[in-house]
């Protein structure tokens, strides 16, 4: 109710169309914005771990309903101390790496003994990701930003989210898109403080199943990374077993004619 | 129906609320950050302290309300340096309404309560709409669990008529501790039936002595 007297108060903001505020907005030039997404990346997990950050999600991009590529790593390192995963629009996560790329070597440019740490990187996205919504051009993505790096009160693990439109927040344990349905209530009762690399891969394996089993954009081509104070590492792709033995797949007419 | 301007804000939820006394003001929020169905995270502050004695808790989007806090602060810092001493809780009021009309055509989706003590040391509170129509009152609730607040705070603190004269204060006379459970009440009872109000409840109270700062556990469901 509060969002049809928001956009009654906002008058005919909404009839406008969007190419229409683009091109208005670019003082008469053709629309040069994603309008909606074309080839994207289904969800990202990622959660805190003893020794840092693990993230992972499948190396699926599709287009619309067609799975079109089957081998897109989804997850970057970013300078020493942080790794990117994004969903959404595949391109517009490319762009952001460019982005990324400029930040880091500009950092490392200054050759000043200071390195860009995770913190630093999610706040950059964020204010890139909200000025672009500001512009309606947005990149159509939910990035998820982890890192650690060590403070003064030691190794300092951070884990962070932004969407399209710049909400974002930290937290121990972050999935977007389906995941945020599917792994987030796995991950919430069973993500502890201070897991072991080998428990907090088994948690992530948990969610990734379920995503595969319930996410139609999933495949079952994984790939999963962390980082450490040691640095980051993406390990090579593999697969999950699945089990369809399910006795209602067996006979699916057994309990009632003609139906599932 | 989707439209076409849709995807530019989301109400990420909330409740915040304010209430002034005669040498104090409580600020409240809970910390719940919701979209649509799902809840985000349980541990996500709303309230962003702009100076000494003043204090700013605001519901709506999210990444609107960042960049309000973040513009507010900034140019709260510059003051500082300007005019060598912290903004007063009037002046930023004023200077929040013409941020927020700054952006009438394309409105930061920010329901905001100031909180704080004025030049005298008097509790004040300043409610405000997402274009920078505002006011100064002795309590105010805004988010999404402000309809169910608002009549509990006007049956309990029984404002007097602004017809008045002379003019009434509508200061409280209740105490801090009193304001401080009415506060806890007013949110156990709103997070039972909104949805997008729960998880926590951050307390600020500033008086004479400064700012402290209380969490208070509320329903997750």
């Amino acid at each position: 109710m509060e969002e049809q007297k928001w956009d009654q108060s906002m008058g005919g903001f909404n009839a406008a169309s969007r190419s229409q505020m683009a091109e208005a907005a670019a003082g008469g030039e053709e629309s040069q914005r994603t309008l909606y997404p074309y080839v994207t990346g289904t969800s990202v997990i990622a959660l805190k771990y003893k020794d840092g950050v693990i993230m992972a999600c499948d190396t699926g991009a599709s287009y619309g309903s067609t799975l079109r590529y089957k081998s897109v790593e989804r997850i970057k390192a970013v300078g020493k101390h942080s790794l990117i995963g994004g969903s959404g629009e595949f391109s517009d996560f490319q762009e952001i790496l460019r982005y990324l790329d400029e930040l880091t070597l500009s950092d490392h440019m200054w050759d000043d003994g200071n390195s860009l740490g995770p913190k630093e990187i999610h706040s950059y996205l964020t204010r890139v990701m909200y000025n672009r919504r500001n512009k309606f051009d947005p990149l159509w993505n939910a990035l998820i930003l982890g890192g650690v790096k060590m403070g003064p009160k030691g190794a300092e693990k951070y884990l962070g989210m932004v969407n399209m439109i710049g909400t974002h927040f930290e937290e121990n344990h972050i999935a977007t898109g389906f995941g945020n349905h599917l792994a987030i209530p796995i991950l919430r009762a069973e993500w502890r403080e201070d897991m072991t690399f080998e428990e907090a891969v088994k948690l992530v394996e948990k969610c990734l199943l379920v995503l595969l089993y319930r996410d139609r954009s999933s495949i079952n081509k994984f790939q999963v990374a962390k980082i450490t104070t040691e640095g980051a590492t993406i390990y090579p792709p593999y697969s999950l077993k699945t089990f369809w033995g399910f006795s209602h797949f067996e006979n699916p007419a057994q309990g009632a004619v003609g139906s599932w | 129906m989707s439209r076409r301007g849709d995807w530019v804000y989301e109400n990420n939820g909330g409740t915040c609320v304010a209430i002034a006394g005669a040498d104090y003001c409580v600020i409240a929020a809970d910390t719940r950050l919701s979209v649509g169905y799902s809840i985000l995270t349980r541990d996500h502050s709303k309230i962003c302290e702009l100076a000494d004695k003043c204090v700013l808790a605001s519901s709506g989007f999210q990444g609107d309300i960042k960049a309000l806090h973040k513009n507010l602060a900034a140019r709260e810092l510059l003051y500082q340096h300007q005019h060598n001493k912290r903004m007063s809780c009037p002046a930023m009021a004023q200077l929040l309404s013409n941020t927020l009309y700054y952006k009438r055509f394309f409105p930061y989706y920010a329901f905001n309560v100031l909180g704080g003590l004025d030049s005298e040391g008097k509790g004040c509170v300043f409610t405000y709409d997402a274009v920078g129509s505002y006011e100064r009152t002795g309590y105010s609730a805004q988010g999404t669990g402000s309809t169910l607040i608002m009549p509990v705070l006007d049956n309990q603190l029984k404002s007097p008529s602004p017809l008045l004269l002379p003019a009434r204060d509508a200061v409280t006379p209740l105490s801090e501790t009193e304001a401080i459970d009415l506060v806890k009440d007013v949110f156990a009872s709103a997070t039972e039936r909104d949805i997008y109000t729960g998880d926590k409840l951050e307390i600020v109270v500033v008086n004479k002595a400064g700012t402290r700062r209380e969490y208070i556990d509320l329903r997750k469901d």
